[in-house]
């Protein structure tokens, strides 16, 4: 039976369900069905009945957004009635940590009980990528991916499986990424990858300036000016006690926050910081230039450049770095002959070349001042250059290791120490950058070690991907660049012969699957989670007691379920299992690991009953702190020790013009002064979208209805086009053409237009996305030293339709 | 009990991500097209061109979220033909949808649109104060809901004691029709009502 209706059907029978449950007091008829009150909209509340027939237990969301935001689920009968914040309460609503859940969280039931929720395990009967399937049993399913996998490991070896990126699903242990690692090393390994679509070039230039992130997020608190590069913390972290609330505080407080974004972003807008429009892909001609300023004027610390830097002047340079190959040299022009003034720089940034100078007095004479980078401007062509340039200006203005201030990157974020499921070595080693996955089908065997692929552990790739696990993630269509380019290579079945697509909703990736497999959602299974690390909390970390708040729907399994039964199916059950007799006794022995490094954590019966544990440090965490105060005695991990402005590692690459030794502005291929802009005259960034996190909750209605799909363009370019607030437009470019409502606003700089990632790829007939997914514009071409993902940099155009 | 409820919404502490009106939405689980609690977008200002770049010129934009004011005077209670909208002793205005008709006379003289036509029961609808967690002891879901904390409730007095009488940002319309039980806090480019230097930009999500 092939199924139309699988994607389309509406209402499931649970929404029914609940929906009849909850059903609106006046369904109830003209009786007096609600007890002392009459029907004014409510849900039916019977308010006699005492209050303990409500349930609220603690889940959490498990997508990539950051937030690990509390959940307190109500639950009535089996039934999820709604979203409430942390229910623990047990801190006042101004104190940290209390992660209030976002917008995201508090729809989550409308994403549990979606209509194209996944429902029976399903195999594809059409051509791939069409949708078609057919409902199968999970024997079934089951049975046919245990005998591809040894069909394709007799034929092509254990080097052409690829486990690929996805982060849609981010449990802790036995729920997230674990279980299929686990059973595909001990099934004789699979290719793997390094790097992400969020942040490829900011970890791989990382270790070669400041080798770590910054201080804490609570330490704004403690500056005199903000300045915020193309960082919307709000939008991007929106929950919880992330950055954003940080930053509000700072705002209350009367420290001045300054926004260099070419959108006047949320963030910008609810810290009433002050926008400075930039060309998107100009940020390091601008920090050329402020420093260029800043040294004219003599504002820098001098003697801080010469015993804490590699390569600022002349005199710091490594013996055997060029002459001239210094950053002072670069912004006096010494080598190229341009020197990096203001002048220089506002006609690339679009920047009066005044409001630099002023700019550049503000941040050398305001002491502290914390600078931030969002990760926006690293997924560009030559993302690796504004990572590494920021925290020479940090450095430079003496704000590099004290309280107050920062080294010009994230904010760092505190740990949590809670176990994992342990995985045995991958016996297959070799490693390609995640962004080059369609080049692993096309072109494995050649792929190696050199400048074009950069593949890690090994010379040479050993095999094209022919089979592909693809677990939680939309990234082998929606997320990746260029999708009609993608949708080519993935479409031919004889090339990667076999995709297994683990999912709860029908996204565009799940469409691509051979066998696709329903799992369940946070409110159908018990876990366990952590609120940490990159998420940037300040001090703060937590974990979270995921309760199992409803029986699975529908034939929806457990991914360890899923690997359990095809471990048997391919003889490794017992390594599998390792003496564990189920799920529980892995979560069991994380928490015994958390018990070791915290020894106040509960047991897991306890942590069952608390819901969930917060730890926290009092003071804010200032990053190198000791390095400023004795580099010698406390080195930075950089292969030098010290800030590396120079970077003898980036130098020994041999690509100057691509991968310089200091950073560089670079011209970007389709960036502001590509010749393309004749025919395709706007650039176009892709940022995040509130109403997602990445392509998770796209097909909620509640967020639909709140923040629907639009285009960002100026009213000036707007204007010219006789387009209006709202109207229907197509974007395109060489690549692909996508129709959305356009949202004409003030609040973008002209020539600049924003198509908000994550919207599901949806093609008519023609292949014309109708939805507003913006990979259909975007290129594949990676960035030359981290080959990381360029997909905010693309040039498109724009008509009324 | 108080004699009139109101909300007091920070506009600087607003980041337009609209957790409350989605939290509102699944507390009292309202269909697509109802929206209780909205949010609207202002902007103004404007790009001109200044020593050969383009510069934004007083550009602004900010977020007010807004419910049923549970006004002192609801013109809504004054227009219903049927009795269906009364004013209850708290000050929470509520539609009594047995009695109600549908005839949407509420929502043409509201000048908040807060009451909103339900086809699903052919009746109005609109904010209830979430009436049954105050009871309770809790707070409306909006209030518990905003991740920035920009949204407070309590007793009027109390909240213009607290945070003081403004209660009339562009777009919004001028408080002498209906006295909103409302306080905004502004921001630093806050308008007042009849405010033309700006525009609603969400025209489609409220």
């Amino acid at each position: 039976m092939a199924k139309k209706n699988l994607l389309t059907e509406t209402l499931n029978e649970t929404l029914l369900n609940r929906r009849s449950f909850l059903k609106w007091s006046s369904a109830l008829g003209g009786t007096a069905a609600l007890t002392g009150g009459v029907n004014v909209g409510l849900k039916a509340v019977d308010k006699t009945a005492p209050a303990s027939e409500d349930k609220t237990l603690t889940v959490s969301c498990y997508h990539n957004c950051g937030g690990r935001c509390v959940l307190g689920a109500v639950v009535k009968e089996g039934t999820v009635s709604r979203i409430v914040a942390d229910p623990s309460k047990e801190t006042k609503p101004d104190d940290p940590p209390r992660a209030i859940p976002c917008l995201r969280g508090r729809s989550q039931t409308r994403r549990v009980y979606a209509p194209d929720r996944l429902k029976y395990p399903l195999k594809r009967v059409g051509k791939r990528g069409e949708g078609k399937f057919e409902r199968i049993s999970w024997d079934e399913a089951l049975d046919t991916i245990a005998g591809e996998m040894k069909r394709i490991k007799k034929q092509y070896g254990n080097e052409s499986f690829y486990f690929h990126y996805a982060s849609g699903t981010q449990w802790k242990g036995p729920d997230g990424r674990p279980p299929i690692r686990r059973l595909m090393r001990l099934f004789g390994g699979y290719t793997d990858y390094y790097n992400t679509y969020s942040t490829a070039c900011y970890r791989a230039v990382m270790p070669y300036i400041t080798g770590g992130s910054g201080n804490s997020a609570n330490d704004v608190l403690n500056s005199n000016l903000i300045v915020l590069f193309g960082d919307n913390s709000v939008v991007n972290r929106n929950g919880g006690d992330n950055f954003g609330c940080y930053l509000l505080d700072a705002k209350k407080k009367g420290v001045k926050i300054i926004s260099v974004d070419p959108m006047l972003t949320d963030t910008a807008v609810a810290t009433e910081a002050e926008w400075i429009p930039i060309y998107p892909g100009t940020d390091v001609a601008l920090i050329a230039a402020l420093s260029h300023v800043i040294v004219e004027e003599d504002l820098y610390d001098k003697q801080f450049m010469k015993t804490h830097a590699v390569g600022f002047d002349e005199d710091t340079l490594p013996p055997d770095a060029l002459r001239n190959s210094s950053w002072i040299a670069y912004i006096k022009g010494n080598a190229d002959g341009v020197e990096k003034t203001p002048q220089w720089a506002e006609k690339i940034t679009g920047i009066p070349a005044n409001r630099i100078i002023q700019l550049a007095r503000q941040i050398a004479t305001s002491k502290p001042v914390a600078m931030f980078q969002g990760w926006g401007w690293q997924r560009r062509a030559y993302g690796e250059q504004p990572v590494r340039a920021l925290p020479v200006l940090a450095a430079m203005t003496g704000n590099f290791g004290i309280k107050g201030g920062g080294p010009g990157m994230r904010p760092s974020g505190k740990r949590f120490p809670m176990g994992s499921m342990p995985l045995p070595p991958n016996p297959v080693k070799g490693r390609i950058p995640v962004f080059l996955w369609p080049d692993f089908i096309t072109r494995g065997t050649e792929m190696t070690d050199g400048p074009r692929d950069r593949v890690k552990d090994v010379k040479r790739i050993k095999a094209n991907m022919k089979f592909m696990w693809n677990h939680g993630g939309n990234t082998i269509i929606n997320q990746h660049s260029d999708i009609n380019l993608t949708k080519k290579i993935l479409e031919d079945d004889s090339k990667l012969e076999f995709i297994v697509v683990v999912d709860n909703n029908m996204t565009p990736s799940a469409k691509f699957a051979d066998i696709l497999l329903p799992e369940t959602t946070s409110f159908e299974i018990e876990s366990l989670l952590t609120g940490e690390g990159h998420t940037e909390k300040g001090t703060v970390a937590w974990a979270i007691f995921n309760h199992k708040l409803i029986e699975p729907l529908y034939e929806s399994k457990e991914i360890y379920w899923m690997c359990d039964q095809l471990a048997n199916r391919l003889g490794i059950g017992d390594q599998f299992r390792d003496g564990h007799k189920n799920k529980k006794e892995w979560l069991l022995d994380m928490v015994a690991e958390a018990r070791k490094k915290i020894p106040d954590f509960p047991s897991y019966e306890e942590f069952r009953k608390m819901g969930v544990y917060k730890i926290k440090d009092d003071k804010p965490t200032i990053a190198f702190e000791n390095f400023v105060k004795d580099p010698k005695k406390y080195p930075l991990s950089t292969p030098t020790g010290k800030i590396e402005v120079y970077s003898p590692h980036l130098a020994s690459q041999n690509d100057p013009k691509e991968i310089p030794a200091i950073p560089k502005y670079i011209p970007e291929w389709e960036g502001v002064s590509d010749p393309l802009r004749k025919k395709f005259p706007l650039l176009m960034v892709t940022a995040h979208a509130v109403q997602r996190s990445h392509s998770t909750f796209d097909n909620v209605d509640y967020l639909q209805e709140a923040h629907p799909q639009a285009f960002w363009i100026n009213p000036l370019d707007a204007g010219k086009r006789g387009i209006k607030n709202g109207d229907q437009i197509k974007v395109f470019n060489d690549r692909g053409e996508v129709h959305l409502p356009a949202f004409v606003t003030n609040r973008v700089r002209p020539g600049v237009t924003n198509m908000p990632q994550g919207a599901w790829y949806t093609p008519d007939a023609k292949g014309i996305d109708t939805r507003g997914s913006a990979n259909v514009l975007t290129k594949y071409y990676p960035t030359p030293f981290a080959k990381g993902n360029p997909q905010h940099t693309n040039l498109v155009q724009v008509e009324k339709i | 009990m108080t004699r009139q409820y109101a909300f007091h919404v920070d506009i600087s502490k607003c980041t337009g991500c609209k957790t409350c009106q989605v939290a509102c939405k699944d507390k009292n689980n309202l269909p697509s097209g109802i929206r209780w609690r909205r949010v609207f977008q202002y902007e103004g200002g404007e790009w001109i061109e200044k020593d050969g770049q383009m510069i934004p010129s007083n550009v602004f934009a900010y977020f007010v979220s807004s419910a049923c004011m549970h006004c002192e005077k609801p013109i809504c209670e004054q227009v219903c033909p049927t009795k269906a909208t009364y004013k209850r002793e708290d000050g929470i205005v509520l539609i009594d949808q047995d009695r109600c008709i549908g005839c949407r006379y509420c929502s043409w003289a509201c000048p908040y649109g807060a009451p909103q036509f339900n086809p699903e029961i052919n009746a109005m609808s609109k904010c209830t104060f979430c009436y049954d967690l105050i009871e309770k002891g809790e707070s409306p879901a909006c209030v518990d809901s905003c991740p920035f904390r920009a949204v407070d409730f309590g007793p009027l007095e109390e909240i213009r004691a607290k945070f003081g009488t403004f209660s009339s940002p562009a777009p919004l319309p001028k408080p002498d029709i209906t006295h909103p039980a409302i306080v905004y806090t502004p921001n630093g480019s806050t308008k007042s009502s009849g405010d033309v230097s700006g525009q609603l930009k969400n025209i489609e999500e409220v």
